[in-house]
């Protein structure tokens, strides 16, 4: 059991830096650092020595790479092209938001593609089950941005009940955690009904229903705890979906988090901005992959050995 | 499960001829007749589409659909035609896709073959590469390759083969290390066959299969990639045909004329759908053993 959360912690340093050295290469395969990071105003020549000095550029390539790996650890990047502010600020005052909605978003895809997959197998074949499997399909296939669009003409434009941009109250929450839900809904609701499908096959539900137990306790009680394993483990890889849809959704719904600083990094070339933002996103992701399998061993015994 | 077995089972009956064979295929045909459609639609864009995709026409700007007789699904805010729009972006959305994912399966497939086959430390960095970014957002990967690289169709399949081609790696890796340690591969090795020949002759056509599933299952999400980076104005210019550029665009006119982002959104969802469906009937189909309920 330690030895395997030691094994995937070490996993997930090494990618880490595996990405770091990417993100670090990255600028310097493409173009002169200094020259990009040099402020727009200041062009001379000794600006440009100054600034190269500055960021250690005249030292070793691999010197260099510890300096940024020792930044990076404290998220401190440099400082922001555009606005001058340390990277490390500008992090700090988005994440939270992105955390928040990535969290609303999985906790209402399962909330919503767990019953309806359960519900599914249950009543399998019906009216129902054929309904929640569109529904889920059509979340998968329709681009997040396009929904997020449209919600914004029903409810926003068209029914002028739900607010389209910001955060300042929970019901801004609403369509942004929907539309990232949906896309991952499918794969809760897929999963859980041929899991819930296979768990009622099993022998042990069948002694249960022998035993005379109620349909509703051998469901919600015996089944979903076995059904609920692959979920746990989609979750996991879900994540990425979920980050990635983030980025769009931020950008639709003018929500301040990291996707949205991370984009206009981009547009606005402003790189420290981005290797902030892609490596504070990089951990994230790999610190709830390691979350959610370490999960995965206490919620299955069987495979902790 | 199944009952009794009997221990031979002679099957007398004549080869299924191949119309036989394509009923019991039980092809998708709904899947394979919008594919089809949009295949043709992106061959043909000039000849049917009725007019030109970037030919502005001032005096009928934002058309409703259905309104005017001329423009069958309305015009945007420069008067553009949006059906002629939609078919072209058929075209665009080829152009891009293909050639990015043909890239992603050659080079997913190479590092899968050689990371399952060599094994050892070869296996263990090249699959901790794939892990970093197969466990990396996607959109993520591709915009900080455009940041570095800049914007334009170009680069936007360099990032979409960049993030594509981690995923082929991987279950082809799985696949090799299912078939290496069989017997027709180390008697292949016994009797001193080449590793290059090994891979290629004895590794690869096994995992044909897992391949063109992969392949039809991944071809949706690059489409939906492709359109996001669209979207995100970090692929193709403003004005032209492509999916995502046209929501972008009717995004900004919402409430005057929501026709220009509902259209290519359908488009896209439907094509996407087509192709799941068919990747999903692919999987049933080459692989009886995942032929489940359900």
């Amino acid at each position: 059991m330690w030895q395997f959360i030691g094994i995937r912690v070490i996993q997930g340093i090494f990618t880490l830096l595996v990405i770091s050295l990417l993100v670090f290469l990255a600028t310097r395969l493409t173009g002169d650092p200094a020259l990009v990071l040099l402020p727009p105003e200041a062009s001379s020549k000794a600006d440009y020595e100054r600034v190269k000095k500055q960021l250690g550029l005249d030292k070793p390539l691999s010197t260099q790479y510890l300096i940024f790996l020792s930044g990076a650890v404290r998220g401190d990047f440099g400082l922001s092209i555009r606005d001058r502010r340390p990277t490390r600020d500008l992090l700090l005052e988005r994440l939270p938001a992105t955390l928040q909605l990535a969290l609303a978003g999985m906790v209402l895809a399962i909330v919503i593609g767990v019953p309806l997959g359960i519900l599914s197998a249950v009543k399998r074949d019906s009216f129902l089950d054929k309904g929640a499997k569109l529904f889920a399909v059509l979340g998968m296939a329709a681009p997040q941005f396009w929904v997020a669009i449209m919600l914004i003409l029903l409810f926003g434009a068209i029914l002028k009940v739900l607010p389209t941009y910001g955060r300042e109250g929970p019901e801004n929450f609403i369509l942004p955690s929907f539309v990232l839900a949906w896309s991952i809904m499918a794969g809760i609701t897929r999963l859980g009904r041929s899991s819930m499908l296979e768990v009622l096959d099993s022998d042990y539900v069948r002694f249960a229903r022998i035993k005379g137990l109620k349909d509703g306790m051998v469901v919600w009680k015996h089944a979903l705890r076995n059904a609920l394993i692959p979920i746990l483990t989609f979750s996991g890889i879900s994540l990425a979906g979920l980050l990635n849809g983030a980025i769009v959704v931020e950008q639709v719904f003018a929500w301040p988090g990291l996707g949205r600083l991370m984009l206009d990094g981009v547009l606005q070339r402003n790189f420290p901005v981005v290797q902030a933002a892609v490596m504070a996103s990089a951990f994230f992701y790999i610190l709830t992959a390691l979350i959610v399998d370490i999960l995965y061993v206490y919620a299955d015994p069987r495979i902790r050995h | 499960m199944a009952a009794e077995t009997p221990a031979l089972i002679l099957d007398n009956r004549a080869p299924a001829s191949w119309r036989q064979r394509i009923k019991d295929a039980r092809l998708p045909w709904i899947p394979i007749t919008i594919l089809l459609v949009i295949v043709f639609c992106a061959i043909f864009a000039n000849l049917i589409s009725p007019y030109d995709p970037r030919e502005n026409d001032v005096r009928n700007k934002t058309q409703p659909p259905f309104a005017s007789a001329g423009h069958v699904l309305g015009t945007d805010k420069l008067g553009k035609d949006v059906l002629s729009r939609l078919i072209h972006g058929s075209r665009t959305m080829l152009q891009v896709t293909a050639p990015s994912i043909i890239v992603a399966i050659l080079a997913g497939t190479m590092v899968g073959l050689v990371s399952g086959y060599s094994g050892r430390w070869v296996d263990s960095a090249l699959m901790r590469i794939t892990d970093a970014v197969l466990g990396f957002p996607s959109i993520l990967v591709a915009l900080l390759i455009v940041t570095y690289l800049g914007t334009g169709v170009w680069n936007v399949m360099i990032a979409i083969a960049a993030t594509q081609w981690a995923r082929f790696a991987r279950m082809i890796r799985g696949e090799v290390l299912s078939v290496r340690d069989r017997d027709f591969v180390v008697l292949a090795q016994i009797y001193g066959v080449s590793p290059g020949m090994i891979v290629w002759r004895h590794l690869f056509p096994n995992v044909i299969n897992t391949l063109m599933v992969l392949t039809s299952v991944s071809i949706g999400q690059v489409i939906l990639l492709e359109a996001s980076l669209s979207f995100l104005g970090l692929g193709l210019k403003v004005g032209d045909p492509a999916w995502g550029i046209m929501i972008a665009e009717g995004r900004k006119l919402l409430t005057q004329a929501w026709w220009i982002a509902l259209f290519p959104g359908l488009i896209i969802t439907i094509v996407v759908m087509a192709f799941n469906f068919f990747g999903d009937w692919l999987r049933d189909y080459l692989d009886p053993r995942l032929r489940r309920a359900g």
